[in-house]
């Protein structure tokens, strides 16, 4: 790109448009009579009946402008950092985290604890796991860290609440069993790409 | 005696074209190592003979191909650590490593010290080319503390490597995994050693080597710390932490007097409960092994400990009145130091029957030698020696360290031992076809030592009583023996195609009768071996053999002849060339014996520290007082090195300290490591803040931690020595005080992945005729214990334990660790 555009610092000889104006008025005779002329001319009412046009839209010909919040919320983007979420299996329901560590080990503030255990299975069981919100600073390092996409930044951005441990454990965090048709992948931080595909070696199978 | 260190013989070798001084005779890893040069080697273990399973240690010495690990440097060598071709081979066995290697590293204990995870990186494997379909591979418990995940297993042998050329249980061996044949194609398309390797690693997998599931072995998880993936991992803590969550603590296991390096590593117990925990230890397993209880006895700490003003106050009381302080051997160095001060300062006895013997008898020593203490260590032992001898040590229960030394001379050094105790053991032979075992009879311990005086001493320093005593010992015989001798036969036979008489000779065989003089050395009989056939052992023995070692072990101490068994150990010194290391019986024994000046008896109120006492002072948090376990406190430690060793506080404290007590009852500094300064410079130690003691080793092996004791020495005649008496040994039913291998005392038996039970170890055989439950009666008293057979003991004799001081085994058995008995079943 030229840098012609900017050098060119005659601002006269570019297209200006001027506004036709009316004079300021100058005694204050005239002065006076703007304002009364301005103050009865009914103008406002003009605006007045523009709000209770669209209310009536609104309300009784199902135009509405505006979300209903709190009933009502705008979708939003997928890089949006709220609290976390821990994702299920779509096949089995078995939760995703399988007790890695990453996301307590990059966790700058140092928020993030988990318990592991060897369970009946021979499996590496997460007994328990918990983020302290007290010092979260949704930085989305654990979502982008995890490599199971498990620990994802859902969309609940109401974070108001009695006690932040409400929403603080394994289970407050977990998609709800009964609830896992609805529960949506993650396209934030840490999602693969979509030609994730193509960046692949493929390890050869002697079977 | 080596005393002098020879200075080693230097070679220059350059290595990508930098020059560098290595050790002559030193292997090409081990020289680069100590030069801080990075050759990749996976299946390489320092003090360990190399396995060749890795093959990645590959370089290019003097223009050929050779194994960093066993090609030894030469003066003026050039080496080059990456070549080309070198770099495909190594490639190609990452790769190949990498083959139906599970994609877990999220789960896996190992994931972050992982050295297959960190050579795969750094040999930039970012694809894979070979493949083989895999084979059914499941986890197996090897016994209460071995896991054992086969699918993660790369096949390096450095446990079964680790297991036979320093623990000596040879526990484990490779064995047949039943993969299928690795295509053909390969073979032209691999690299040649890839192939080579990938062939042997298809072939096998570890198994205990006793042909069962379970390994039969003294579970000191050494496999566990060399295991370089995440095969072998303790079963305590499978899934519990990732590596990088731990907090490394630097101190020294407490429990063995070897004052072996550990880390304990702590973090949070569980998001409710976040006090520190102990996960486990770890250790430098190039240059220190551990034994079980260094390994597994680490959660003895005295939690929920409070200032309990009421005790505190209480306690100072109790030491106004007490006439004696009990303790053991499990204190550091500033306690001992405190607690000599109180002796001091207030008049108290000190009484520890534990160390009281050891002290007596490094008395005698000094007596005799001149010297303060031994000459040499394990780890000098295992460097140099080639022949070692161990008198009156239970190698098996009481110092790991001795029996490592033990056993890593026979395997590396091409070495030759002699091993006299009077319990049998079927482990110490196998150590190597060199090794000769003598189970005397208890008492015998000075024979033993003439033994060793007319088999190694300069014929010419020995004084003549003492070499006219061993000769009397000697009878020649002349004894008439079959011979089978050769014999060359003239006969005439008659050709039967010519009819004519050839002559011909024949071979034959004939029995001669011999006469012979038989040299017989009824020391050797007496101690139970044979005299006919040990001198030919002996010299095959002796061949090639060039530095002598022997270790010395509690049974010598806690003997009615000490005095003079120290002063024979003195006139070995002095007219052999054999080095000596004695074991203190337990933790900071040597560190007690120099420090504290140890009463004869106890009497009057008693204060126990860690012992029965009538005021108690405890770090187990069962006494009247609770005091800071080994694992709550720092301080120092006297090893068997003759080094005091620093060790830190891993989990925190909330009790009182004994320092406390000293402040209120005699004026102390502040912290109990202002005390460290303070140890007796006239017993070696030096003035030297704890703060500034080292605690690492170095590259090239050098223990760098904290400082040798300064040790003097006077010039010291010969010691007359006395002869002993054959009356003496024990005859009939004899209890020996001895500990199962990983117990120690009350902290080994607190920890919960200790499983060894406080009982009577009998051999299989004996075990059967005890039943299951007996009483063993001493002259003092009895105790009621139950029967544990020891597959691996021989003989009538029955090991006592004396971990739990509460059960007053030792006040059972005195000054002595053999004690007649009857045992009764109950």
């Amino acid at each position: 790109m030229g840098l012609e555009q900017f050098k060119n610092r005659n601002v006269g000889t570019q297209e200006y448009k001027v506004l036709d104006l009316q004079e300021s008025p100058k005694t204050p005779m005239a002065k006076f009579a703007q304002v009364a002329k301005r103050t009865f001319k009914g103008e406002l009412f003009v605006g007045l009946g523009v709000t209770v046009r669209e209310m009536i839209n609104a309300l009784f010909r199902g135009q509405m402008h505006t979300v209903k919040y709190p009933l009502e919320k705008l979708p939003i983007s997928p890089r949006y950092r709220a609290i976390h979420e821990m994702l299920r299996l779509l096949e089995s329901g078995h939760y995703r985290c399988i007790g890695c560590g990453l996301c307590e080990k990059i966790c700058i503030s140092n928020c993030i604890t988990m318990e592991t255990r060897y369970d009946e299975n021979q499996r590496k069981e997460v007994s328990e796991y918990t983020i302290n919100f007290g010092r979260c600073i949704f930085c989305g390092y654990c979502a982008e860290v995890c490599p199971e996409l498990a620990i994802v930044h859902g969309p609940r951005y109401e974070t108001a609440s009695e006690q932040r441990a409400s929403f603080s454990l394994f289970e407050d965090m977990l998609t709800p069993i009964d609830k896992l048709s609805l529960q949506q992948e993650y396209d934030g931080f840490g999602a693969v790409s979509p030609n994730a595909d193509e960046n692949i070696k493929k390890t050869p199978l002697a079977y | 005696m080596s005393e002098v260190k020879t200075v080693e013989n230097m070679v220059s070798i350059k290595i990508d074209g930098v020059e560098y001084q290595a050790v002559e005779g030193e292997y090409i890893l081990n020289a680069a190592r100590a030069n801080e040069v990075f050759i990749p080697a996976i299946c390489y273990l320092t003090r360990c003979s190399p396995t060749l399973a890795c093959r990645i240690c590959l370089v290019e010495a003097d223009g050929k191909q050779v194994y960093a690990c066993n090609a030894k440097v030469k003066e003026g060598m050039e080496i080059n650590v990456n070549t080309p071709n070198i770099l495909e081979e190594r490639r190609a066995i990452m790769e190949v490593y990498d083959v139906n290697h599970p994609l877990q590293c999220g789960v896996c204990d190992k994931s972050g010290e992982c050295e297959l995870q960190n050579y795969t990186l750094e040999l930039q494997v970012d694809s894979q080319n070979y493949a083989i379909p895999d084979t059914k591979r499941e986890t197996q418990n090897w016994s209460s503390v071995l896991h054992y995940d086969p699918g993660l297993c790369i096949v390096c042998e450095r446990c079964t490597t680790v297991c036979k050329d320093m623990i000596g249980d040879a526990a484990i061996s490779t064995t047949k995994r039943g993969g299928e044949d690795i295509d053909k194609a390969y073979k032209e398309s691999m690299p040649k050693d890839a192939y080579a390797m990938w062939n042997k690693l298809q072939k096998s997998l570890i198994a205990p080597s006793n042909g069962t599931d379970q390994t039969n072995c003294s579970d000191c998880g050494e496999c566990i710390a060399v295991c370089p993936v995440g095969a072998l991992v303790s079963r305590d803590f499978v899934y519990q932490s990732n590596a990088w969550d731990l907090k490394r603590i630097p101190a020294v296991s407490a429990h063995s007097s070897d004052g072996f390096a550990i880390y304990y590593e702590t973090k949070p117990r569980s998001i409710e409960d976040r006090r520190e925990k102990i996960f486990r230890v770890t250790n430098e397993w190039n240059y220190v092994s551990l034994d079980g209880a260094a390994r597994f006895a680490y959660d003895f700490e005295n939690e929920d400990a409070t200032k309990d003003e009421a005790a505190f106050n209480a306690a100072i009381e109790a030491f106004k009145k007490a006439e004696t302080i009990r303790f053991n051997s499990v204190i550091t160095n500033e306690e001992a130091k405190m607690l000599q001060t109180l002796k001091e300062k207030m008049g108290v006895k000190l009484y520890n029957p534990e160390v009281r013997a050891f002290q007596k008898f490094l008395n005698h020593y000094q007596a005799a030698s001149g010297r303060a203490l031994w000459s040499t260590d394990t780890d000098a032992i295992m460097k140099r020696a080639d022949f070692v001898i161990s008198v009156g040590a239970a190698l098996r229960n009481d110092t790991p360290g001795m029996k490592y030394a033990f056993n890593n001379v026979q395997k590396l050094n091409k070495g030759a031992g002699l091993y006299f105790h009077p319990v049998g053991d079927t482990l110490i032979p196998s150590f190597g076809k060199s090794v000769e075992c003598f189970n005397h009879k208890p008492g015998l311990e000075e024979a033993a030592l003439y033994l060793i005086l007319d088999l190694f001493a300069d014929a010419q320093k020995l004084p003549e009583e003492v070499k006219a005593y061993i000769d009397s010992f000697k009878t020649s015989e002349t004894k008439t023996i079959k011979e089978k001798v050769d014999k060359t036969v003239k006969e005439m036979v008659k050709n039967e195609e010519t009819g004519e008489e050839e002559e011909v000779t024949k071979k034959v065989k004939e029995t001669v009768e011999k006469e012979i003089t038989v040299e017989k050395n009824g020391l050797i009989d007496l101690l139970g071996g044979d005299s006919e056939k040990f001198p030919d052992a002996f010299e095959k023995m002796m061949k090639k053999k060039e530095s002598f070692s022997m270790m010395v072990g509690e049974d010598l101490y806690f003997h009615d002849k000490a005095e003079n068994i120290a002063k024979l150990i003195a006139l070995i010194e002095a007219t052999t060339t054999i080095d000596v290391v004695m074991a203190p019986p337990k933790s900071n024994a040597l560190g007690v014996a120099l420090i504290c000046d140890l009463d004869d008896e106890a009497s009057g109120y008693t204060v126990g520290y860690n012992e029965n006492g009538d005021f108690r002072l405890s770090a187990l948090g069962n006494g009247d007082l609770d005091m800071p376990a080994m694992n709550q406190q720092e301080g120092t430690f006297t090893t068997m090195s003759k080094r005091v060793v620093p060790t830190n506080a891993a989990l925190p404290y909330g009790g009182y300290e004994l320092n406390d007590l000293m402040k209120v009852l005699v004026g102390a500094p502040a912290l109990t490591i202002d005390w460290t300064p303070m140890l007796p410079v006239e017993k070696g130690y030096r003035a030297v803040a704890f703060d500034a003691l080292p605690n690492r080793y170095l590259n090239n092996g050098t223990e760098d931690r904290g400082y040798l004791l300064d040790i003097t020495s006077t010039e010291a005649a010969l010691p007359t020595v006395e002869k002993f008496d054959e009356a003496a040994a024990l005859e009939g039913e004899i209890a020996y005080r001895c500990n199962p291998a990983r117990q120690f005392n009350d902290f080994t038996d607190k920890s919960h992945e200790i499983f060894e039970a406080f009982g009577v170890y009998a051999s299989p055989a004996k075990a059967e005729e005890l039943g299951e439950r007996v009483e063993i009666v001493f002259d003092n008293g009895s105790i009621v214990m139950d029967v544990i057979a020891d597959g691996k003991m021989e003989g009538d004799i029955v090991k006592v334990s004396d971990f739990r001081a509460a059960a007053g085994v030792y006040d059972l058995f005195g000054g002595s660790r053999y004690k007649n008995v009857t045992i009764k079943k109950v």
